[in-house]
């Protein structure tokens, strides 16, 4: 049988990550939007004033031409799965399809049920419905993200499973552990919030043109004063929980922090880079190059923020590929790490137990049988590293995870400073002078979309090459397809995607310039 | 309850999910009769409003059908996605284009004009239904595919499944069982829209043109579906050994002394299509009378539901290779651990809930009939 061409993985994954970015432009959004949203239209049922009711319907045309192409992306996204990555389908659908379901039953039911009251049922329900099925299509949303990032998170941190040899693939032992794993609680939390901060941003943003334009001053501080709150909220959040992240990431996939800090050599008191620019001539990681050019560094931070620990070791990709240092586990016990070398035997190891085992049982040998079992169930923690074809391919593309890492914090850190600041004026009612804030809110829409998909690209390339960590690599999971067709789809997807994202923006563009009808 | 039992279960939440999908596609076979029922741009839109308010019940169905397929039986999902590439590339790129056609449609700046989202409509409406047939019909007669699950043993290779040609699904659309169901099903998602939109819009012109589309539709569609029940009937089909689960044996006739295995199933098809004809027959041959849609609707979900019962029931194999027999997929070979079926069924309990309040927004939106004064003074119309 013919080898996977590398090409056809490389091609999948593009393919994927095409379609998973672009689903990624419009999902904030929602997310974000929709709580300001349901905000506002609360504020209209407690207060009576239209001028909120006209400010709610106002942003909930933009939420609507977004809403839409969010969901055709999703649908990509699911099925892709299946036609791009069948082995992986196969292997751990057992676990990975139940979010999914459970995802479409609830969540995509109650999202789309209610959505239709809230555009259409404006004249036809009381203001008490009307505004419980905005928030329910909020919280329809949100659950979704929630069943989407338990799938992910388990990916990151696989748990609650145990390999079946008789049908070659994982199965679910513990459900809750699957959905209470602390990865998932925390990637559903830090996602989540930093969708508010795109909401925010985007509602801050619109908001701020109104005001240079000197259009609808009340409809925009109203708007202002929401967004602020939110984005400010979702900001201060985000940065706690993607505290958080960084740790498991310390814990459980040490490799991705060491690339998200371009750390090649481990060291104690290790510092944080706060700025730092890295020197391309570095090719390898056991090179003598020094990875960085140039960099300003927070000391003992990053031991700090890993492990509480401003004296903890922290290891680089070369310890990592080396081994012998001590790895810390979420139980607070430690380790001695294995090298590379030595986890690719072991996984070599355990796919020759897994097909002795195969063997065995089909001469009815059960002992023999049982023997393999015991190697292959020693051995799975590494059996993803049987299957990668040199050691290198652990290492994950370090600029592109270190530049998104930091462009990712330091515009984090901005959008926290802008809310305040934006909240702080529009409360005082001068935010309307300072001309160059309102540009650099309108500035912060682009940005905001470059923040949150940066955050995507440290937690997806940062993981490679693994789809489920340490067990099962990218080139293990794809389909068996002809990379002529994979090609053919990309070049569809990009066209289709990029066309009606064109045309959301024109819409969105028109409908800004426009600005708010008359009440309905 | 053991491990059985919650594999047929499943297969029958899969299949109800998929009576329920076809019974909604009266919204994509309604995008293909908006220039034949709508004579003027406010009929046109008035129609495109009224199946605007429901497409996203039709998606979201979909959607939950696939995540339903992949939760529950998991070699399904990695067998005919991963290799019928195309054949559901195209279903998807359909589905992708209608999505964003409701909202951007009407709308200014949407850059390719209200015709090239009116002919996304269009291309769902005809192609969406079609190939999803194509694609259901490959439970009956089956795909070219191999399983070799030891294959992940093998570093250089280690997929699992594999398909037989380079068409990667294209080839159902020639198999005329698989295009029978396909074309039965657009014909009969045209008669369903046009019984919707005679119960749905207050307007006199729609409902006689609508009336019209009902009997115009209603004929192919019945004659298509015999056609697709006499292949069906005739048609052979794999069994496993319910003791050993493993070995496969072929039986002539096997999905029409299903049927007689399953007078239950049976009765479903009967009541179903009884339900469906009197549906049309009454609104064909009564001008007052409205509630087709109901009628047909309900039918629908029992017929559609009870021919995809046999299709995984009675130790059938629900999606047979046709170059490897033993790799035909069976309900029994295919689906998630018993643990994984157990807490999903625990989950669908919740299901009856769910229905309960989607019948109830339903209801509350369908509640006066549209018009084209609603549309005009709607500040959200599509």
């Amino acid at each position: 049988m013919d080898e996977i061409p590398f090409s056809l993985v490389d091609l999948s994954r593009a393919q994927f990550a095409l379609t998973a970015m672009y689903h990624w432009l419009f999902v904030p959004l929602t997310l974000g939007l929709g709580l300001i949203i349901a905000i506002m239209e609360t504020l209209y049922y407690k207060t009576g004033n239209p001028e909120w009711k006209r400010t709610t319907q106002f942003w909930m045309k933009l939420f609507g031409v977004n809403f839409a192409i969010g969901i055709a992306t999703g649908l990509i996204l699911e099925f892709e799965f299946g036609t791009n990555w069948s082995n992986y389908s196969w292997f751990v659908g057992d676990i990975f399809g139940a979010p999914l379901a459970i995802e479409g039953i609830f969540a995509f039911f109650m999202e789309s049920t209610f959505i239709t009251i809230m555009f259409f049922g404006w004249n036809k329900v009381g203001k008490g419905f009307h505004l419980a099925s905005t928030w329910l299509t909020v919280a329809g949303a949100t659950l979704s993200a929630l069943w989407i990032l338990v799938a992910n998170a388990w990916m990151q941190f696989p748990d609650g499973m145990v390999f079946n040899p008789d049908t070659m693939r994982n199965e679910m032992a513990d459900f809750w552990a699957v959905l209470l794993s602390p990865v998932a609680i925390n990637k559903f939390m830090h996602t989540v919030f930093s969708c508010w901060i795109v909401g925010g941003a985007f509602c801050l943003g619109v908001s701020a043109w109104f005001l240079l334009k000197g259009k609808e001053k009340e409809l925009s501080l109203k708007s202002i004063r929401i967004a602020a709150i939110v984005g400010f909220m979702g900001a201060a959040l985000t940065a706690l929980t993607g505290d958080g992240s960084a740790q498991q990431v310390a814990l459980r996939q040490p490799m991705k922090l060491a690339a998200m800090e371009g750390l090649y050599e481990g060291k104690s008191n290790a510092g944080l880079v706060a700025f730092g620019v890295l020197n391309p001539a570095k090719k390898t990681y056991n090179d003598s190059i020094d990875p960085f050019l140039a960099k300003i560094e927070i000391p003992g931070m990053l031991s700090l923020l890993s492990f509480r620990d401003v004296t903890a070791f922290v290891p680089g990709i070369s310890d990592i590929m080396k081994g012998g240092f001590e790895q810390r586990a979420f139980d607070g016990t430690s380790h001695t790490a294995l090298s590379a070398e030595n986890r690719m035997i072991k996984g070599k190891e355990a796919i020759a137990a897994l097909s002795a085992y195969r063997k065995a049982k089909s001469e009815h040998n059960d002992s023999l049988a049982a023997l393999h079992k015991e190697a292959l169930e020693i051995n799975y923690p590494h059996f993803g590293y049987g299957f990668l074809p040199s050691k290198d391919a652990i290492i994950p593309p370090v600029p592109l995870v270190f530049y998104a890492f930091h462009l990712m914090v330091i515009l984090g850190l901005f959008f926290l400073g802008i809310f305040l600041l934006t909240g702080y004026l529009s409360w005082k009612k001068s935010l309307h002078t300072y001309r160059w804030l309102l540009w650099l809110s309108v500035l912060g829409i682009p940005l905001v979309w470059l923040c949150s998909e940066c955050g995507w690209v440290v937690a997806e390339v940062g993981r490679q090459p693994w789809v489920i960590q340490d067990i099962m690599p990218t080139y293990a999971a794809v389909s068996n397809l002809d990379t002529k067709s994979v090609i053919i789809t990309f070049c569809l997807f990009a066209l289709l995607f990029t066309g009606l994202l064109a045309a959301e923006v024109s819409i969105l563009v028109k409908q800004i310039r426009k600005g708010p009808q008359e009440i309905h | 309850m053991d491990y059985t039992f919650f594999q047929h279960y499943w297969w029958f939440v899969i299949s109800l999910l998929g009576g329920i999908l076809v019974f909604l596609l009266f919204v994509q076979g309604g995008q293909t009769l908006i220039h034949q029922v709508g004579k003027t741009a406010l009929e046109q839109t008035v129609l495109i409003n009224a199946l605007g308010r429901k497409w996203e019940f039709t998606f979201t169905t979909l959607v939950t059908f696939g995540g339903a397929l992949f939760a529950a039986f998991p070699l399904y999902y990695a067998v005919s996605f991963g290799g019928a590439y195309w054949l559901w590339m195209l279903i998807l790129f359909c589905f992708i284009i209608q999505a964003v056609s409701y909202e951007f449609r009407s709308q200014k700046g949407n850059l390719y004009g209200k015709r090239t989202y009116e002919l996304f409509l269009i291309i769902n409406g005809i192609g969406g239904i079609i190939l999803l047939g194509v694609a259901v019909g490959l439970f009956f007669s089956g795909g070219e595919f191999v399983v070799s699950r030891g294959n992940l043993t093998n570093p250089g290779n280690p997929v699992i499944t594999t398909w037989g040609n380079a068409w990667r699904g294209l080839e159902a659309i020639t198999q005329p069982l698989n295009l029978l169901l396909g074309l039965s099903l657009f014909f009969l998602a045209r008669t369903q829209a046009a019984l919707y939109f005679i119960n749905s819009i207050d307007n006199e012109a729609i409902r006689i043109r609508s009336r019209h589309q009902v009997l115009v539709n209603a004929v192919p569609f019945l004659i298509l579906f015999l056609g697709f029940l006499f292949f069906l009937l005739r048609s052979s089909g794999y069994t496993y050994d319910p003791i050993d689960k493993i070995q496969l044996s072929l039986n002539t006739f096997h999905y029409a002394f299903s049927f007689l295995d399953m007078p239950v199933v049976l009765l479903m098809l009967i009541i179903g299509t009884g339900l469906l004809l009197g549906g049309i027959f009454l609104t064909c041959f009564n001008p007052a009378f409205k509630k087709g849609i109901w009628f047909s609707g309900c039918g629908t979900v029992l017929a559609v539901t009870a021919i995809l019962l046999v299709a995984g029931w009675n130790h059938s194999a629900f999606f047979p290779s046709r170059i490897d027999p033993s790799s035909s997929l069976t309900i029994a070979n295919a689906s998630s651990s018993l643990f994984t079926l157990k807490v999903m069924s625990i989950v669908s309990l919740l299901i009856p809930f769910v229905m309960l309040y989607i019948f109830k927004v339903w209801n509350v939106i369908n509640k006066t009939p549209l018009t084209e004064a609603e549309i005009q003074g709607n500040d959200h119309s599509y």
